[in-house]
């Protein structure tokens, strides 16, 4: 872990990620103590109020407090992000490492159903089963969202557990008799950690994502303060044409901050992890010098 | 020579083989959702007509309707066999939103717009963002390089969503050089290069939104897989044969790192009408993102159902196509005898 932590990119993102997640835990004691802000307190005094002393982020249609909204969104979108993603990517290691392993038939029938969903349009799937269900929890969008994005995880895990199916360190063990359960969880399984933290990190950035544009199409649960229902709320409530920009561009702003995070966490452990990228980017900048 | 042309076969017929299953696949998950959800679409859809039209429906349109989305009171089997046949016959049923409109009409009305600035505005982004991600990959480390993968990291990780209204609210409410909402301008004769002029106005910011979030994809993937091909041996001969840096670009290291970037290419193409919901809401564009959106907001079932089944066809379609030119540009694949991916 030291090495990935001196790498600017990685540190740079886990900062983020870490204020993030601290907002998530302990962001409305913040607002609450520190701001002197609650974010589901309504003030028809004091609506669509600009930035100012008092709102620092200024007030929505309600005269709810934009940063304490926001500060409480991150709690709403981060547990959408981590539940679905957690999801995810256990059906992507369930179909993935599976036919991967196991091959012939098993491989034939998982890597079918792999292919089709990735290829049917999850959004449009995800948005119509979600308009079904008339009563939308979070929990349950979460579901939804890592019901229908673990495909493409699945298929990187396929290809590489294949590759490490075929390795010595395998063969040997399957020689020396080790039972297949074992083999997939002490030979396989570790070697591909990098590989699924990865896919995790950029399926916690997919959720927040997916949930963001549910949101907005009017899909949410109702009484929770997501970032997505942030925008939702100012899009209903013609934020737009009124002009309240301070109402619909921090929650955005924070959703991009948080993908920006998890890109450069994923690009820097990618550096680590994979030499051949960091020498190839190496002999190109000497090009580039001698040049 | 004959025997590469049989495995081509071969392989052409396993990926059509994998498609017909799929396609099937499509229409079974799309029979299957309504009738799997809690609840009774089919008694919502008939209440939410009979209350808009203030009179009781005739038996036959009550049955109609049940034979579409569940709760007739009939064998699984012959509603699915029922299904299957009004599928043939081109009958996705009638939107309750739109009453009496047929599903294949409003679709048919608003897919030539969707077409028209989710088609031209994802080619756009793909080919700009592929082709500055091959120079990015060429000379990683130089001053563009360094600006724009960051930024496109960040670009990539922005809700579109957010993008499209700040942009709307800049340029159309704040500078009023483009229309707020719309399609085309209202007043227009649709036959006059006036109309013509005001499609083009209309949709020109909608584009331009699409192009500038999805470009930083393309461009970040085509970097990192030209760096990757960069390191490669056969562009190391190719140089050393003193080919100009010209020439080993694009004739050996980007037309290589180009594989990956065409499979993306056409599941975005595929995805045009899934994603055309987000921009089409934003700007009030008269497409089928619209009318998905419309029918959510409706619980307009027979409307959802045909769109879902339509998009997923559309999805298929395209990447079928673009599986058979990848055979065409990736010799690799045809010496595999394919994947059905």
């Amino acid at each position: 872990m030291k090495p990935a932590l001196r790498n600017p990119k990685v540190l740079a993102g886990s900062a983020i990620a870490l204020l993030v997640v601290l907002a998530a835990l302990f962001g409305d004691w913040f607002s609450v103590h520190a701001l002197g802000q609650d974010p589901h307190t309504l003030d028809y005094l004091v609506i669509n109020q600009p930035p100012s002393g008092h709102h620092l982020l200024g007030t929505t249609g309600s005269g709810e407090d934009v940063l304490a909204q926001t500060i409480a969104g991150a709690r709403g979108s981060l547990v959408v992000g981590l539940v679905s993603a957690l999801i995810s990517t256990a059906l992507g290691i369930l179909f993935g490492v599976c036919a991967g392993f196991f091959g012939g038939v098993a491989d034939t029938v998982l890597n079918f159903i792999t292919n089709l969903f990735i290829v049917m349009p999850v959004f449009a799937l995800t948005l119509i089963v979600a308009g079904y269900l008339n009563n939308t929890g979070t929990m349950t969008i979460a579901l939804i969202i890592g019901v229908f994005g673990w495909a493409g995880g699945a298929r990187s895990l396929r290809a590489q557990t294949m590759s490490l199916r075929g390795r010595d360190h395998v063969q040997a063990m399957r020689m020396l008799g080790e039972s297949r359960t074992r083999l997939v969880f002490s030979e396989v399984l570790p070697r591909l950690y990098p590989l699924i933290s990865a896919m995790f990190l950029h399926a916690v950035i997919g959720g927040v994502l997916a949930e963001a544009g549910l949101a907005f199409l009017g899909v949410s649960s109702p009484n929770t303060i997501s970032w997505g229902t942030m925008i939702q709320n100012a899009q209903n409530q013609n934020a737009i044409i009124n002009g309240l920009w301070w109402w619909f561009l921090p929650p955005g702003f924070c959703i991009a901050a948080l993908g920006t995070a998890t890109g450069l966490i994923n690009f820097g452990i990618d550096e680590i992890a994979n030499p051949r990228l960091g020498a190839a980017r190496r002999a190109a900048q000497q090009a580039v010098k001698a040049a | 020579m004959s025997s590469g042309t049989r495995r081509r076969a071969i392989a052409f017929a396993r990926r059509l083989r994998f498609y017909v299953i799929a396609a099937w696949s499509a229409v079974t998950l799309n029979f299957l959702i309504p009738r799997l959800m809690p609840g009774d679409p089919a008694q919502a859809v008939v209440q939410q007509l009979e209350v808009k039209n203030g009179q009781n429906l005739p038996p036959q349109t009550v049955e109609a309707i049940r034979k579409l989305l569940g709760g007739v009171h009939e064998n699984i089997a012959v509603q699915y066999w029922h299904y299957l046949g009004n599928l043939f016959t081109g009958n996705l049923g009638i939107s309750t939103g739109n009453f009496p409109t047929r599903v294949t009409t409003l679709i048919g009305t608003a897919l030539p717009w969707t077409m028209l600035l989710m088609g031209v505005s994802t080619v756009l982004a793909f080919l700009i963002g592929t082709g500055i991600g091959a120079l990015c990959g060429w000379r990683p480390g130089t001053r563009t390089d360094s600006v724009l993968s960051p930024l496109s990291t960040f670009l990539a990780a922005v809700p579109y969503f957010w993008v499209a209204l700040f942009a709307l609210w800049l340029f159309a409410f704040r500078l009023g050089w483009f229309p707020l909402a719309g399609g085309h301008d209202p007043d227009a004769d649709p036959s006059s290069p006036r109309y013509w002029l005001s499609v083009l106005h209309y949709g020109l910011l909608p584009a331009l939104t699409i192009v500038f979030s999805s470009c930083g994809g393309w461009l970040l993937g085509m970097r990192n897989m030209t760096l990757t091909t960069t390191g490669e041996d056969f562009v190391l001969l190719a140089r050393a044969k003193g080919l100009s840096n010209t020439r080993v670009l694009f004739r050996y290291a980007a037309r290589n790192a180009m594989l990956p970037q065409l499979t993306g290419f056409a599941l975005a193409l595929g995805a045009i009408i899934a994603g055309s919901v987000l921009t089409e809401t934003v700007f009030t564009y008269p497409g089928v993102g619209s009318l998905l959106k419309q029918a959510i907001d409706n619980r307009d079932y027979p409307l959802m159902q045909g769109i879902l089944l339509f998009t997923t066809l559309a999805v298929l379609v395209a990447n079928f196509l673009a599986d058979s030119v990848y055979v065409l540009v990736d010799p690799r694949t045809r010496a595999q005898g394919g994947d059905a991916s």
